[in-house]
């Protein structure tokens, strides 16, 4: 891992992954307070996701680190007319190691080409977001103790969602079973289907919530987002359908934990906040142990 | 005499037989023939069996490398080559679909890095039969129907 670019979950191998969740469980236990310093860490958001800059921001402020960047393209030299190769070669003069986020889709790979300093992609368009999917797969562990043979539910907006797509191959590693529940214009698409089938894992398609969710050892909500229907009485609806409310996680197992990349819309009522089977702002603090381990495993600090 | 476009013989050189016609002059692009000075002519929209209607090409004292043919395998994939010595055929060659497309297509994703900036598109061939292209920079397929030539 050490000077690598971390750009796409299938940049790393199984190995490196469980690396990776080793040392954010480290550093859940043992704060390493100087380990970042003397280092910069270049911290670029061509598109605003507050979540996601103080995440990181915080994983380097608490090793010690320095940050340098912008927030949004409004306050950077993109705004100028600047191109992303000009932008990437002038900022990897000054940092150890660059983390953004961009609009445009594989973006981050091509920084990674182009730069002289690692690149950790914080999302690039509706294309990867790894860092997410590394602190999801530390979330089902931690809250499970294990990685291998769960029951993974994946609910809400399966078509689009990039994080339940990454999430689905990286789980894929650690042979899963999965239940997919969405509406009928939001089924998971047809190539990661034929991904589980080569891999021969097991899947299930629902329109519904129903009593299958008592098989479940994770929920993994995703929000329903408004563009993605042209008739908005048909998302009123479909918003609708796929609430997740405190009564109905009455007969589901000792060990389910519910998780959700946030922010959410509607999809999770907050009377289910309360249940300790919530665990999306567990899941959240969980992102910056594993932002801390991304960062010093690339800089060969750890 | 059968009725055919004569198309006249060469010496020494290459003959590209069997591309689809309305695709010859994306083979003229991919292979750069519009930027070299061989003598060369060429025939389009004959009659063939197997494509309806081709094109075919013939240039003189030019050999091409497998490499820098199978790039042709995008647009033409049925396309034969004779190479030409002392006008006879010494070998016949066809085409093959490369693993990996490095700066011959577009991307088909609007919101690809490659759309917005001078890079050069790279592509991993994953269905050799239908030319499924997955893009190294988004990720996206891009399928036969949807391939423009840059
Ligand atoms: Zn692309």
């Amino acid at each position: 891992m050490k000077n690598r670019s971390l750009v796409s979950i299938s940049d790393y191998s199984k190995q490196e992954i469980l690396r990776i969740l080793e040392l954010a469980e480290e550093f859940e236990k043992q704060p390493h307070i100087d380990l970042l310093k003397g280092k910069v860490i270049a911290s670029l958001f061509f598109e605003p996701s507050t979540r996601t800059r103080l995440s990181f921001e915080s994983a380097v402020q608490k090793l010690g680190g320095g940050i340098v960047g912008f927030s949004d393209s409004s306050s950077s030299s993109t705004t100028k007319g600047e191109s992303l190769n000009d932008t990437i070669k002038t900022v990897s003069n000054y940092a150890d190691l660059i983390v953004m986020r961009h609009p445009i889709e594989g973006s981050a790979r091509f920084a990674s080409e182009i730069s002289g300093v690692p690149v950790v992609n914080a999302g690039d368009g509706a294309n990867q977001h790894p860092t997410q999917t590394l602190l999801d797969l530390y979330s089902i562990k931690k809250t499970q103790g294990k990685l291998e043979d769960l029951n993974i539910f994946l609910v809400g907006d399966l078509k689009y969602g990039r994080t339940v797509h990454s999430l689905l191959e990286a789980m894929s590693m650690f042979n899963p079973t999965f239940n997919f529940i969405s509406h009928e214009k939001l089924q998971m698409p047809k190539e990661y289907k034929l991904f589980l089938d080569k891999k021969g894992i097991k899947y299930y398609e629902h329109e519904q919530f129903t009593d299958i969710i008592s098989r479940a050892d994770i929920m993994y909500m995703t929000r329903v987002q408004r563009e993605r229907f042209s008739d908005p009485i048909e998302y009123e609806k479909t918003k609708n359908t796929y609430v997740l409310r405190n009564e109905m996680l009455k007969n589901t197992k000792e060990n389910l934990k519910i998780l959700h990349p946030l922010p959410r819309v509607n999809e999770i009522h907050q009377s289910v906040d309360n249940n300790p089977k919530a665990y999306y702002f567990e899941q959240a603090l969980n992102g910056v142990y594993t932002r801390q381990a991304i960062i010093s495993a690339i800089l060969g600090l750890k | 005499m059968k009725k055919e476009l004569k198309v006249s013989a060469i010496n020494n050189g290459t003959v590209i037989d069997h591309i689809p016609a309305t695709n010859l002059y994306k083979v003229i692009t991919i292979l750069n023939l519009d930027k070299i000075s061989n003598a060369m002519t060429y025939g389009s929209n004959l009659e063939s069996k197997k494509l309806g209607s081709k094109a075919i090409i013939k240039i003189s004292d030019k050999f091409f490398e497998d490499e820098e043919i199978n790039k042709i395998a995008l647009v033409a994939p049925q396309a034969k080559l004779n190479i030409i010595k002392n006008y006879q055929v010494v070998e016949k060659k066809v085409v093959e679909v490369p693993d990996k497309i490095i700066g011959i297509a577009k991307c088909v994703n609007p919101k690809c890095i490659t759309n917005f900036e001078e890079v050069t598109t790279k592509f991993t061939v994953i269905n050799k039969e239908t030319v499924d292209l997955k893009c190294h920079y988004c990720e996206k397929i891009t399928d036969q129907n949807h391939l423009v030539i840059k």
